[in-house]
């Protein structure tokens, strides 16, 4: 196997603001990677990085072994982009948007005509290849951008948050095209995702982000075996309490979080009449209790002690407080 | 060289598709024409000319025309770094130089033809056109001031975050530079203080060569106007593909 994407060290400042910091990783041909992280975690930089768009502080990165900084041009040969924003031109047809992109990287005429073709009607398009784009809901943009980023061939596919904004039904729809490509082409795709599931359900390997670091990278699995098997969710007055009177030696560790108490065990089914009959015991009085298996959320909040929504929330906060600083 | 072609491709289906975007930019010099020209002809006269003021006009127009259309061009960038269109070019593999001269081709090619259809409906209303070659000298000096002028718009856009600051350029370095070009008064009956500003402006020497190839008449030497839009011209791409190499997105 080799590697598709290396990265060292890679660090982005702004300013005062560390965006991405000290990240490395490999990424190996083939793969479908995922960048997980609340927004302004740092991926979209990351991102911008390895497609050359933005020039690293320090540390270095390179694709199919071009490095990003010194072979600009090799690397944009090698990959294709589906930004995060729309970048089609919406006054130009289907069509036209296609051949703009395959002159831009200099595909011989009858190939490119060929390919526009071939591509169209692999995302369902082909009929609409004269339609102007103004014309398209989200879904179709979305799958004409990708359509788009896969007619120069690249050998690495990065989507940026490919799924925003599209409704279940489309989303579900991209998650398999997405699946497909990278068996049938055996593209390596990098993609950035907000999306729990859409990283569970994609990627052969997941790099968590928060605050510009990668906190843990594995296979979603591993992740979800890391945590400790399944988790106990209770909701009770007596928060403090609980810890206290759970020690049995089937329990993993105990968490809280708000007004839960999460509790992380294996074979979570066995113990719980346990659990029930203490807290009753000591009389603590329990709303509720719900097992679960492990999800990429609680790998998140494991590791971060806040769930994605709410380190978004904090996340957005800081960059208020930025603005603010930088303004006055 | 197929970069700098493709980039002026999409200028021209785009232009071509906005109906209402051509009309409305013919129509602010058609009414100049009509309305000052008209309003103007019985009580003004123009050195050489004689009581024409609306042949002197005509130049004027074409030259705004031209202008206008131009500086609006170079300025859409900002639209293409709006609507993220930009993106897909800049991350291509092409350098940022081919990006900037396709684009300075495009808006001056809308611009000219722009140009041209006021000075085809300007033959209904007193245009002469003097010989061949002075038609093809006047078309040359529209290619110049429209490559300036894109270029001069993209300088602008590179430097610019949104259209907010669209109406301010507008009206305080766009209507200037138009309002003491000459396009609507002779240089020579201009008060001693105000004639040295005319001169500094490069519009000037666009409008009077133009004027010089549809009229045959002109107050500034044809070869001085020439070489003077033709540097600009230079000093503008220049200045325009330095900037547009550090926009960032």
């Amino acid at each position: 196997m080799t590697y598709a994407i290396q990265v060292h060290d890679l660090t982005k400042k702004y300013g005062n603001l560390v965006a991405v910091n000290n990240i490395s990783f490999g990424i190996m041909q083939g793969e479908i990677f995922g960048l997980l992280g609340p927004n302004g975690a740092g991926k979209t930089t990351t991102l911008s990085m390895l497609s050359t768009m933005q020039k690293p502080s320090s540390g270095t990165a390179t694709v199919q072994g071009k490095d990003v900084e010194k072979n600009e041009d090799d690397v944009r040969k090698a990959i294709g982009i589906v930004f995060q924003d729309q970048s089609l031109d919406e006054e130009l047809t289907a069509g036209e948007n296609m051949n703009f992109h395959g002159r831009l990287y200099r595909i011989p005429p009858d190939e490119r005509d060929k390919r526009i073709d071939d591509l169209l009607r692999l995302v369902e398009l082909y009929d609409r290849k004269n339609d102007i784009v103004k014309t398209f809901s989200g879904g179709m943009r979305r799958r004409l951008e990708i359509a788009r980023g896969l007619l120069h061939h690249p050998s690495v596919l990065f989507l940026d948050e490919p799924t925003l904004g599209l409704d279940p039904q489309t989303r579900n729809h991209l998650w398999q095209y997405i699946a497909d490509l990278s068996k049938e082409k055996n593209i390596t795709i990098i993609l950035t995702t907000h999306y729990m599931e859409e990283a569970d359900r994609l990627c052969d390997r997941i790099a968590i982000i928060d605050h510009g670091s990668i906190i843990a990278l594995d296979t979603p699995q591993n992740l979800k075996n890391g945590i400790g098997g399944d988790i106990i969710t209770i909701k009770t007055p007596d928060i403090n309490t609980v810890s206290g009177v759970l020690s049995e030696p089937w329990i993993h560790r105990i968490e809280t979080h708000n007004d839960e108490i999460r509790i992380y065990l294996r074979n979570a089914e066995q113990h719980i009449s346990d659990i029930i009959t203490t807290l009753n015991q000591e009389n603590i009085a329990v709303h509720s209790v719900s097992i679960h298996k492990p999800t990429l959320e609680d790998v998140f909040l494991s590791y971060t002690g806040k769930t994605i929504r709410e380190q978004e929330i904090d996340g957005k906060e800081m960059m208020r407080m930025h603005m603010r600083m930088v303004r006055h | 060289m197929d970069i700098i072609y493709t980039i002026w491709l999409r200028s021209m289906i785009r232009y071509i598709r906005s109906k209402s975007r051509i009309v409305g930019s013919i129509s602010m010099p058609l009414f100049f024409l009509l309305f000052l020209g008209f309003g103007l002809n019985s009580v003004v006269r123009i050195p050489g000319l004689g009581e024409n003021y609306i042949e002197f006009l005509i130049p004027g127009m074409v030259a705004m025309s031209v202008l206008f259309t131009s500086v609006f061009s170079g300025i859409q960038i900002i639209w293409d770094k709006q609507f993220g269109f930009l993106k897909e070019t800049l991350v291509a593999p092409v350098t940022r130089m081919e990006i900037m001269l396709g684009q300075t081709f495009g808006g001056a090619t809308t611009a000219l033809i722009q140009g041209i259809i006021i000075m085809v409906i300007s033959l209904f209303v007193g245009l002469e056109v003097q010989s061949v070659t002075g038609f093809f000298i006047a078309l040359g000096f529209m290619v110049l001031i429209g490559i300036s002028f894109t270029a001069f718009g993209i300088a602008i856009a590179s430097r610019m975050d949104d259209m907010t600051g669209f109406q301010l350029i507008m009206n305080f370095v766009v209507f200037p530079i138009f309002g003491l070009s000459g396009a609507l008064f002779p240089i020579s009956s201009l008060p001693s203080w105000l004639a040295p500003v005319t001169m500094l402006d490069p519009l000037t020497y666009g409008v009077e060569g133009i004027r010089y190839g549809l009229t045959g008449v002109s107050q500034i030497n044809p070869v001085l106007s020439f070489m003077v839009i033709g540097g600009f011209a230079c000093i503008m791409t220049i200045i325009g593909a330095f900037l547009f190499r550090k926009i960032s997105i």
